[in-house]
């Protein structure tokens, strides 16, 4: 035994374990070159009847090669394995373009997706979001807002009326009852908007539906001047329309605002009307019991199925009523 | 309203300024365009006056032809054919001659016809874009015109005309007088009023007029009585022109200048054949059941909320919204009553909408008209017949007086606050001034002109004053609120839901809340649910009734999808139900103008019937479609129940589950769920005899919950998770089959004591006879503070089931 021949040892190690072709091989190479009958480990056994010199010496040299002999098999262990698992995963292959999905993902419908939007963009300015009955009073929908009791809208062309007629009952014609209700049991400042749905005697057509959707906004604060709503109305139609839409008021007529006017939007090359907006009229404010010499007010309303039509390109309306799910489900969660 | 340009140019005038100008200036101070139609825009000549010198019947075509033979003034005579008939020789007509262009790209040329050469034609009111009249050629009044002169010129053809919309509050706005003032104002132009002119005419009150009174619904009434009228006078071209290019129809000069005047000032006028009027005219309204023939010849029958004018002897017109057949003007009139009332508007409105008649008169009647026009148009009216007809003056006769709009105190900073501009006093004293309104700058007092009745409040000054400067001028400012607002709970709680169910796999809809009686019977509704409101005027009669529950709804939207060609879906709907429940009373109707007191608050709300919000969903065919990776199966009972548990888990709630009898569900696989003692939620299959009545899938579930029903979720008290290991010990139970899964779970969860974490049935076998079912279930143990021993688990297992045994009978199966 001298270390010359030691070396040789680990050289042939070395030389079986990167000649392994596989696990299987590398494990024969194994059991032959560290093994009870190999000849490191019977140099490693016979060490014992050495010299305590000559045990120091062939001692180092012994435990360095099998050190070195461990290594390299480590390193081959490892390269045989990489081998391996590639050989493996390559048979695992799958067709991942399959379809995965099992159930379509459902959908909210549009009207409630632009509510929520609509909604947190007012909450984020401080305003509370009201919801009230559609069945509403007679008073709360019509007198109380100055429309007065010979006005066209309260025919029963326009209005849908419940049985008995003396219980003033009708379905409310606009969410401006709320308006009504807040200033009613609320101490202003007021920041509210009400978007819900509301009711017209009108025949289902691409434009029109007797069943609609509205959102109503209400401020009355000190100071408050048609500058303020113009302000709020910019806001609202960047929001809902995109940071380069125009917008413009125009001379209108509305029973519960004075001034009165309608808003328009400069969308996509055109002017569209969008709302219909004012100053709370002294006479609705008084009527809630708020103090004209202190406080004043802006008021605004929007369809919610018109300002979806005009922001995605829907041309009928039966689309948003009918509840075809292929319909809804374009518009997911609303993300 | 049709406004032309040529007309308003009498009051203001508008050389130098587009069309484009003008249409913008409308919007501006608040008149929609609907339309601005350039008549002879598409209009190219020769155009020509022409007179008829023969004509020659040609009889052997399909429909009879004449030939022609005119004199256009040219030196010798041309040949057209013609298809009317309404002209005679020696009528005065309008011919295109070749290389005129008509409306429409029709060029005119010679050509060959019906065998003849025909050399030009002559023209109807249609073919040149005057009007729809298409009922004949147009033949001018003879003396009207000259041979060959240019017929563009002579009918004025070259005109812009703005189709303007005008709100309810701006009557006035419905004549050439408002809107030429709206005008003038926008652009900043002098306007001369019309009533300049008629202020200086004289008409005394006379003695021989044919008296009239107002018993009821009227202001102030002027009736001008006038004799020798010429019935074979005609209207002149100018004022012919002017009625059509407003989109009326010339009749005769005595109608043509009633509405001639009308479209010029405002005031609705009525011309009476005065030989018919027996003793005089009374404003009043009608006797019950009266009938009476309205000029379009239609018999109608009058109540006591009609107002009418009638005579001594009968109804003579029907206020302010249509005359009589019987007392109408003809063509052998000669003693004529022009009436100009100011009516009251509501009147006139109840007037038209009971009878379903919206005419020109009306709509300007109704949104409340001058009161110093009743005595103005009338003048007007009268000078006209008489210089045009021959008309001469009998007198008189007036009832009631005009009454005017207050004068109203403003501040001018107030107007500044409200539209948060900073305007002077002069821009604003200049603004009223635009709009007719005397000011006194002074003492800030304002005079709002007669024809504004609507001008009552200092805001109503402030939309003028903002209409005239330009809402373009208002500045865009972002209040501010005080608050920190968020959703509500409930608001926040139905969000979550809704878009948990979408993640889901649901699709949202939202369906009319209407509901038809057979839908009610067929879902088999009793107590609360049969309970609803009719809709008075339903939109239509098969859906008359306020939905009380969502499924019907839910039902009609799968049935749409399903004839679409959808097959596996589920639906949900989160929207408010109508039950008729609680006691109708009368409608509150409290004063205006001040606070009700609190009482009469509290009555208004509560006259206002609850209407919850509830979930519904429903599920059909498959809970998957078919697909590679697993068999798909059809939705059962438990899925609807399973999502009905997901939504109460959600809200962090406690329930519990029992089998209900419920309609329109399955009497046997319908669950109740219980949140402290009380149904909030019913889940499972629908009914079979549904599902086949209304084309479902058999086997369709459902499940509705009341979301207002649900408590608050209280704020969680967050339990210590153990993090000492985990002891797992499955049990197998023997029971009667007639004993509820939830039932024997409950009993091992009380027998197993503190120690058990969570309990899962992992097996259900039925088939082991006798009755008998097998249920197996997963216990979970852990202690927070060890490691759990075998004695302490074994004993906790025996404990459960120990008590299963003592309750239920139960076994372990062997």
């Amino acid at each position: 035994m001298n270390p010359q021949e030691i070396n040789e040892w680990v050289s042939a190690a070395k030389s079986a374990f990167a000649a392994a072709g596989d696990l299987d091989e590398l494990k024969a190479a194994r059991l032959a070159h560290t093994g009870d009958k190999a000849p490191i480990s019977l140099a490693s056994r016979g060490l014992g009847s050495l010299s305590p010199e000559e045990k120091a010496s062939f001692g180092k040299v012994i435990g360095e090669a099998k050190a070195a002999i461990a290594s390299a098999l480590a390193d081959e262990t490892a390269r045989l394995e990489i081998a391996r698992d590639q050989k493996i995963l390559l048979e695992e292959v799958v067709d991942i373009t399959l379809p995965a999905k099992l159930t379509h993902a459902g959908g909210l419908h549009p009207i409630t997706i632009i509510k929520n939007d609509i909604s947190d963009f007012f909450l984020a300015q401080g305003y509370s979001v009201v919801e009230g009955p559609e069945l509403e009073s007679s008073w709360l929908n019509f007198d109380a807002l100055n429309i007065p009791a010979d006005h066209p809208a309260r025919t029963m062309q326009d209005t849908f009326f419940v049985e008995p007629l003396s219980a003033g009952l009708v379905l409310r014609t606009q969410t401006s009852p709320l308006q009504i209700r807040t200033m009613l049991t609320e101490e202003p400042p007021i920041y509210i908007i009400s978007p819900g749905r509301t009711f017209r005697a009108d025949e289902l057509d691409s434009t029109h539906s007797p069943v609609f959707h509205q959102v109503d906004g209400l401020v009355v604060d000190r100071g408050i001047s048609m500058a303020h709503l113009k302000g709020t109305l910019d806001n609202f139609a960047r929001h809902m329309f995109g940071p380069d839409v125009t917008t413009r008021l125009r001379p209108s007529f509305f029973p519960f605002t004075e001034p009165s006017a309608e808003v328009d939007v400069f969308f996509n090359g055109r002017w569209i009307e969008w709302g219909g907006c004012g100053m709370v009229n002294p006479k609705v404010l008084e009527t809630c019991g708020v103090d004209t010499n202190e406080f004043s007010g802006f008021a605004f309303g929007m369809g919610l199925e018109r300002t979806l039509m005009v922001r995605h390109g829907i041309t009928d309306l039966h689309e948003i009523v009918e509840g075809d799910l292929r319909f809804t489900r374009q518009f997911g969660v609303g993300l | 309203m049709l406004i032309p340009r040529s007309w308003v140019n009498d009051f203001v005038d508008l050389s130098g300024i587009s069309d484009e100008t003008i249409a913008d200036a409308f919007v501006r101070v608040g008149f929609e365009i609907e339309e601005v139609i350039k008549q002879g825009a598409d209009l190219t000549g020769p155009l020509v006056v022409a007179r008829v010198l023969a004509i020659e019947e040609l009889a052997e075509h399909k429909k009879p032809i004449r030939y022609v033979e005119l004199d256009c003034n040219e030196g010798q005579s041309r040949f057209v054919i013609c298809g009317a008939r309404n002209f005679a020789v020696n009528d005065l007509v309008i011919a295109a001659l070749p290389g005129a262009v008509l409306p429409g790209n029709f060029a005119i040329s010679a050509r060959e016809t019906y065998g003849k050469t025909s050399n030009g034609m002559i023209c109807s009111s249609k073919e040149l874009g005057l009007g729809e009249d298409h009922s004949g050629i147009i033949v001018l009044a003879e003396g009207s015109a000259v041979l060959g002169q240019d017929a563009i010129d002579l009918l004025q053809i070259n005109d812009t005309i703005f189709d303007i919309a005008v709100n309810p509050d701006r009557g006035y706005a419905l004549s050439i007088r408002g809107a030429a003032r709206e005008i003038a104002g926008a652009l900043d132009l002098n306007f001369t009023d019309p009533i300049t002119h008629i202020k200086s005419l004289e008409f005394k009150e006379g003695s021989g007029a044919t008296p009239i009174k107002i018993s009821d619904g009227a202001m102030v009434a002027y009736l001008r009585s006038l004799d020798n009228f010429n019935p074979k006078a005609s209207s002149p071209i100018w004022l012919s022109r002017r009625v059509e290019k407003v989109g009326m129809r010339s009749i005769s000069l005595a109608v043509d200048v009633t509405n001639y005047v009308m479209i010029e000032l405002g005031q609705p006028l009525h011309a009476f054949d005065r030989a018919k009027i027996i003793d005089g005219l009374e404003i009043t309204y009608a006797a019950d059941k009266a009938k009476f023939k309205t000029l379009d010849s239609q018999e109608r029958v009058l109540a006591s909320s009609d107002l009418v004018v009638r005579d001594n002897k009968q109804v003579l017109a029907l206020a302010g919204t249509m005359g009589g057949l019987d007392s109408e003007i003809t063509d052998s009139t000669t003693t004529i009553a022009i009436e100009a009332v100011r009516f009251d508007p509501i009147a006139i409105a109840k007037n038209s909408r009971r009878h379903k008649l919206s005419t020109e008169a009306s709509r300007r009647l109704e949104r409340g008209v001058d009161p110093s026009l009743a005595e103005l148009a009338s003048a007007r009216a009268a000078e006209l017949m008489i210089s045009l007809g021959g008309a001469t003056y009998l007198g008189t006769a007036k009832a009631g007086e005009a009454k005017y709009p207050a004068i109203i105190a403003l501040d001018p900073k107030y107007v500044n606050d409200r539209l948060g501009t900073e305007l002077s006093a002069d821009a604003i004293a200049k603004a009223l001034t635009t709009v007719g309104c005397d000011v006194d700058v002074k003492s800030w007092k304002v005079d709002p002109p007669s024809w504004r009745s609507d001008l009552q409040i200092p805001a109503d000054l402030v939309e003028e004053v903002a209409r005239i400067v330009g809402y373009d001028q208002i500045p865009s400012v972002l209040p501010r609120s005080p608050y920190a607002a968020t959703l509500t709970p409930a608001q926040l709680r139905r969000r979550t839901v809704a878009s948990a169910l979408a993640a889901r796999g649901l699709t949202e809809v939202q369906n009319f809340p209407f509901v038809a009686e057979s839908t009610m019977k067929a879902l088999n509704y009793t107590g609360e649910r049969a309970a609803t409101f009719r809709i008075a005027n339903p939109m239509s009669e098969e859906t008359p009734l306020m939905r009380t529950h969502l499924i019907p709804g839910l039902i009609a939207a799968a049935q749409r999808n399903l004839s679409r060609g959808a097959r596996d879906f589920a639906l949900f709907e989160i929207g408010a139900i109508f039950r008729n429940t609680t006691k109708m009373v009368d409608g509150l109707f409290p004063p205006l103008g001040k606070k009700p007191d609190a009482a009469t608050i509290k009555a208004i709300f509560d006259s206002v019937p609850p209407q919850p919000i509830h979930l519904g969903a429903i599920f059909v065919g498959k809970t998957t479609g078919d697909n590679w990776r697993t068999k798909a199966r059809a939705y059962e009972w438990a899925d609807a129940i399973a999502e009905a548990q997901t939504v109460l888990d959600l809200c962090g709630l406690q329930y519990t589950v029992e089998r209900s009898d419920f309609a329109p569900w399955h009497p046997g696989r319908c669950a109740e769920l219980l949140v402290d003692g009380k149904a909030v939620a019913h889940a499972g299959e629908l009914h079979p005899r549904v599902c086949s009545e209304f084309g479902l899938p058999a086997r369709s579930c459902a499940l509705v919950i009341n979301l207002d029903a649900l408590p608050a979720s209280n704020t969680v008290r967050a339990a210590v998770i153990g993090s000492m290991p985990i002891a797992v010990q499955d049990v197998a139970l023997v029971v009667a089959a007639d004993v509820s899964a939830a039932a024997l779970e409950q009993a091992l969860v009380e027998g197993a004591g503190d120690l058990l974490e969570s309990i899962v049935l992992f097996d259900r076998y039925d088939k082991i006879g006798d009755g008998k079912i097998s249920l197996a279930f997963t216990l979970s143990f852990r202690a927070t503070d060890r490691t759990l021993t075998g004695e302490e688990i074994t004993a906790a297992r025996e404990a459960a089931v120990a008590n299963a045994a003592k309750l239920y009978g139960a076994t372990v199966r062997s």
